[in-house]
């Protein structure tokens, strides 16, 4: 159809905003999806994620409008730009969701998650732990004379590379709450 | 005006309130209060089924062939469990359909208590939406709000459990005007550019084809009609999905028939040669597209769907167009009229020719000889002796669902009623059932085939009890034919499992329900034998004996582009390669 001047995989005037083309290589992106806080919602949407095969690298959500009954559930997950397009179009079908934002496409956003690392150890170690822990601006929360528990806030890569860094120093246990996220700016 | 009822009694009133004049259903412990009140009440008809899923296909067809909203009632636990078949196939045909299931106290709710079964949460991923009604201040409202979500948007089934002291209990009445349906309002107006664009690709395509859907249907008779005027106003040739049939009539003179992996040659050679598809309320279900990467490699791809999570999910679109088909084709046609409805009228002359020839292949021809009648010449005599009436076809599924679609023609929407996405066993039958209670003067035929129609038999029973005429066509090949078809095909001529020893004697077992029964081996008696069951005044079962090996063609075998259809028997034999022998 070579009279055609419709660009293959022309999508100017969609109401979606898709990429001309997709590519088949996966991407991670950070979905935030507000819901309202009714019972089992929370089921229908990982249940989507399992359902279909889709991947959630990690999940995140609590109530964030008490008046509102509104929970934010930011989900982190994998897969090529089809595959994201296919899950944000999946998620907006669910009847409780009122929102599916791509904090990842739609402009610069932030990521924090907060974790707590178990590092036991004595002598040089111990030192060493807890001179890292300033350097990353982590808080000792509980102490003992063989252990410490830290409190780290951050990116997840942040968080990767501080556990990274414990383990030869005596690393007993990690608990991370997975990612939070919002767009930067006013809106 | 408060008004201050049990919940039961709300639920007959959220019934009536919203027109529904006819549930399906089986009592049971949990919903006991409910079928109290329906027995101390005249305005709705309650049709007991012998098994809960035959309730819901009924309803199904219900739904299918008025568009209204089918409803189902059963009880909790095994109840509930007996209505997922039909709550999963109606979400993959996008039929409006309630199920309300009884649940067990709430106070008991979670203690295995008898009957306990976890409803909403079995039913979650085979529902649009499901509810677990815990007060009975708020049951009409959802109720009001279940309905809404049904037939809003794609159609689909609701559910809402109501345990068993939520139907004793009192509360305040909510009306349907003061129920809430903020909660889902999908988009249904298409991206007025988007419809540009599109007028713009139809003003100089080449080699355009129309590719419709159930979509069409679900939009409503308004959608057809829109449908209709677009295609003579175009003048381009126009196929239709399995769930499609009907919305553009079969004798129309730009009707290629359905496409797909048992469609039609000229269909599927049109649709893999056009430069322009015009997706219209499709899904590009794997039945139509075949090998991917070889689905019509050339064109332009524009897709009408009123479901975002449709579009560019299988098959990316050029351009996308998020709505409803009544809407998109209003403004579609309003738009092509104010530019004086261009189109590339030479090159589309040459295309339907080229069409023509492909036409010429002939591709649903048979020869019926002999004394064996074959599936085909039987379902051609059902076709020449009944298009006349007033007609409703449901199917079960396999080579007959398929054969029906192929030699049956369609002239209206809404009323071909069949297991397309799921492929459910077992649908025809209480379909027909449910068919036949919305059009009670019109002749309803179940076409089945035996293996299928022995899933659901059971419902002999309701058709006898509620006096419903509905005429079970079986072809019978003493065969699984669509799995035999398959064996032949693919796993070396190995028939394992795929027939019967023991069947019934369909006759005795139509007597035996007092129902009537009819026997046809011999193809010169077959025209008597079709008219003796149209004019009986009662439930046929008839028991058409069919050529046990015949094959369903035409066909795509899995794993296959559109144009290397295999169009007989003549060697078939390993066509189908190891890539394609893993897909179903």
């Amino acid at each position: 159809m070579s009279a055609l001047k419709i660009k293959k995989g022309s999508t100017s005037h969609s109401a979606y905003n898709l990429r001309p083309t997709f590519s088949d290589e996966p991407e991670t992106h950070t979905l935030a999806v507000l819901v309202d806080n009714e019972p089992g919602v929370l089921a229908r949407v990982i249940g989507l994620f399992a359902g279909r095969g889709y991947n959630i690298d990690s999940l995140t959500v609590a109530e964030v409008d008490h008046t509102g009954h509104t929970s934010r559930i930011t989900v982190v997950t994998t897969g090529t730009p089809q595959v994201i397009e296919q899950i944000k179009a999946q998620l907006g079908r669910i009847v409780p969701v009122h929102e599916v934002h791509d904090l990842t496409v739609e402009g610069a956003s932030v990521e924090r998650e907060l974790a707590l690392f178990k590092v036991s150890g004595t002598g040089d170690k111990r030192v060493e732990a807890l001179r890292l822990a300033d350097i990353f601006r982590a808080n000792a929360v509980d102490s003992t004379l063989e252990s410490f528990v830290f409190e780290l806030t951050g990116t997840p890569s942040k968080i990767d590379a501080f556990a990274d860094l414990m383990r030869p120093l005596g690393l007993v246990e990690v608990a991370r709450t997975g990612v939070a996220a919002l767009s930067r700016g006013a809106q | 005006m408060t008004r201050q009822m049990t919940g039961a009694k709300m639920v007959v009133q959220a019934l009536k309130d919203q027109g529904v004049d006819t549930v399906f259903g089986y009592p049971g412990g949990a919903v006991l209060p409910i079928y109290d009140e329906i027995f101390q009440q005249n305005d709705i008809r309650h049709i007991l089924v012998r098994h809960e899923q035959g309730a819901v296909h009924a309803a199904e067809g219900y739904a299918r062939s008025t568009g209204k909203v089918g409803v189902a009632l059963v009880t909790s636990g095994p109840g509930a469990t007996n209505a997922v078949t039909g709550l999963t196939d109606a979400l993959l045909d996008s039929i409006p359909i309630l199920v309300l299931t009884g649940q067990v106290p709430t106070f008991m709710i979670g203690s295995d208590a008898f009957q306990e079964a976890d409803t909403v949460g079995i039913t979650r991923p085979c529902t649009k939406h499901n509810w677990l009604a815990k007060d009975t201040d708020t049951l009409a409202e959802t109720l009001h709000q279940a309905f809404h979500v049904a037939q809003s948007g794609r159609p689909g089934p609701v559910l809402v459990d109501i345990p068993k002291d939520v139907q004793f209990a009192n509360g305040t009445y909510t009306e349907p005007k003061k129920a809430d349906t903020t909660i889902y309002q999908p988009q249904t107006k298409g991206d007025i550019e988007a419809i540009n664009e599109l007028v713009e690709a139809i003003a100089i395509a080449e080699r355009p084809v129309f590719y419709t859907g159930g979509g069409v249907i679900n939009s409503g008779p308004q959608a057809s009609k829109l449908l209709r005027e677009l295609v003579e106003a175009t003048g381009f040739p126009i196929t239709s999905t399995l769930m499609g049939l009907g919305a553009y009539p079969a004798s129309g003179e730009n009707w290629l028939g359905m496409l797909g992996m048992h469609g039609l040659y000229e269909a599927n050679m049109a649709m893999h040669d056009c430069d322009l598809m015009i997706n219209i309320g499709a899904r590009f279900d794997d039945r139509i597209t075949g090998l991917i990467s070889a689905f019509s490699p050339n064109s332009i791809k524009a897709h009408i769907d009123i479901d975002p999570s449709s579009i560019n999910k299988v098959i990316k679109a050029d351009i996308p167009i998020v709505g409803d088909v009544e809407s998109v084709l209003t403004d579609l046609l309003k738009v092509f009229k104010a530019q004086g409805k261009r189109t590339n009228k030479g090159a589309v002359a040459k295309w339907q020719g080229q069409i023509a020839e492909w036409r010429k292949i002939n591709c649903l021809a048979f020869t019926q000889e002999g004394k064996t009648i074959k599936p085909q010449h039987a379902l051609a005599r059902l076709e020449a002796l009944t298009k006349e009436h007033d007609r409703y076809i449901t199917t079960e599924v396999g080579q007959h669902q398929m054969w029906a679609a192929q030699y049956l023609g369609f002239e209206d929407p809404n009323r071909w009623m069949t297991s397309g996405g799921l492929g459910t066993m077992g649908y025809g039958f209480p379909a027909s059932i449910g068919v036949q209670m919305a059009h009670p003067e019109s002749l309803v035929i179940n076409v089945a085939g035996e293996a299928s129609w022995l899933m659901n038999m059971q419902e002999m029973g309701t058709a006898v009890q509620f006096r419903l005429p509905v005429k079970q066509f079986i072809l019978n090949n003493e065969r699984l034919g669509m799995v035999r078809q398959w064996q032949e095909l693919l796993h070396g001529e190995r028939y394992s499992h795929s027939w019967s020893e023991a069947l019934p004697d369909f006759v005795k077992l139509a007597e035996a329900f007092g129902a009537k029964g009819i026997l046809c081996s011999d193809p010169d008696d077959l025209d008597d034998a079709i008219m003796e069951m149209i004019t009986y005044d009662g439930p046929v079962i008839f028991d058409c004996l069919v050529e046990k090996h015949e094959n369903c063609f035409p066909m795509i075998p899995s794993g296959k582009p559109h144009n290397e259809m295999l169009l007989g028997e003549a060697n078939t034999q390993g066509v189908i390669q190891s890539g394609g022998a893993v897909m179903v």
